[in-house]
């Protein structure tokens, strides 16, 4: 049935914003919204490292030497589940091609691991071949810590709850093990295109 | 806790707007008839989606303001720059039909099982969950206790006033508000 909200208009479609940007259900802002789930955590650079967990293995870089490696700087446009979307927004990082390149792999699937115990789950592919990276700056400055600072997993084309802040490594795994929001049901994939939100979606 | 709050695919329905309660100048609680609705938790949100007659849609999270076992309601705030909550706040009348799904979200909920002590913090709007889990303590009559630290921009934005100085009533449950700007604290 074609349902119409009596006297809704919606705001005046003048926004800039390129439709063909704004996946189904999102509105575009200019802020950048804040939303965690528990304190901010704030390890010193000395202690940081990154970690890929490969089944017995671990591939581990400290701070100075995963800020060696080559980085990128992606102009993306991101969406999270809240509804909020943000465009051309520019961060620094490096690629997560970069980092798998040193580790022996053939796991199907990633558990992205932070400080503060948050995990998602995310496929392979969807992490490789250009589309994911560990960003360590926003619009030219350092990754400010209620962005995900030092440094945060920016994977665009997904919601945003799969970029996870503070992130401190990824573990390959054989099986797609839920990670935190997937856990209390939401998608387990989250295609913003697909308004992949929650389970069923 | 449970471990998995949705189950299968929410799907969207048509909820009547039963009552509209003026809480403050910009805020409204919505009392929703919704006739398949699961039941809820404490802390939990729903989807509401507005639909012009042009088909454009635009959708919002809201709190559910309401106890377990209560009628479905969200309490929403006007922002002036908003899409959503002026039609919600000012253009919504009794009789009304919009479309929600939920309930969503177990993370940030409480139920009577999980015990306490509660410490409540909450600013402005971000009292609607907290509000849901006071009436839902109160009504499985527990004595687990609570207090809750509430801020507002102004006493005259204290969003519940008259029920929150009612619990505060109540020896082991008192709310303590923090206005913002204009005036001196009020029960801090």
């Amino acid at each position: 049935m074609n349902f119409v909200s009596r006297g809704f208009r919606g705001r005046k479609r003048d926004v800039d914003a390129d439709p063909s940007r704004v996946p189904p259900g999102q509105y575009v802002t200019e802020d950048f919204p804040v939303l965690s789930t528990g304190p901010t955590p704030h390890t010193p650079l000395d202690e940081w490292t990154f970690s890929i967990k490969n089944g017995g293995g671990t591939k581990t870089w400290t701070w100075d030497e995963f800020r060696a490696l080559p980085t990128e700087t992606p102009t993306v446009d991101i969406h999270c589940v809240t509804r909020w979307s943000k465009l051309d927004t520019t961060w620094e990082g490096v690629s997560v091609d970069t980092l798998l390149e040193q580790v022996e792999h053939d796991a199907p699937y990633v558990l992205a691991f932070c400080d503060g115990g948050y995990t998602t789950n995310l496929p392979l592919e969807d992490v490789t071949d250009g589309k994911a990276w560990i960003a360590f700056a926003y619009d030219g400055e350092p990754l400010d810590p209620e962005h995900g600072g030092p440094a945060r997993l920016l994977v665009p084309h997904l919601y945003f709850w799969k970029s996870a802040k503070w992130v401190r490594g990824l573990e390959l795994r054989d099986d797609d093990e839920p990670g935190f929001w997937e856990t209390y049901g939401y998608h387990s994939y989250g295609d913003p295109w697909r308004e992949q939100r929650y389970a069923g979606d | 806790m449970a471990r998995t709050a949705v189950r299968g695919r929410l799907s969207w329905q048509i909820a009547t707007v039963d009552d509209i309660v003026v809480e403050t100048a910009r805020v409204r609680t919505i009392v929703l008839g919704v006739s398949e609705w699961p039941g809820h938790r404490a802390g939990q949100h729903l989807d509401v989606r507005l639909t012009a007659e042009d088909g454009y849609r635009a959708e919002r999270e809201y709190s559910i303001a309401s106890a377990p076992g209560e009628p479905v309601a969200i309490t929403v705030e006007r922002l002036d720059d908003g899409e959503v909550s002026p039609y919600l706040t000012d253009e919504l009348r009794a009789g009304d039909e919009i479309e929600l799904r939920g309930p969503i979200g177990g993370y940030f909920v409480w139920d009577v099982e999980h015990g306490g002590p509660l410490l409540l913090v909450a600013g402005g709007s971000g009292i609607v969950p907290l509000r849901a889990m006071l009436r839902h303590r109160r009504r499985s009559e527990s004595d687990v206790p609570v207090r809750l630290l509430y801020s507002s921009r102004t006493i005259e934005d204290v969003i519940y006033r008259a029920e929150l100085d009612d619990l505060a009533e109540h020896p082991i449950q008192s709310p303590a508000y923090r206005c913002s700007r204009h005036g001196s604290p009020y029960m801090w």
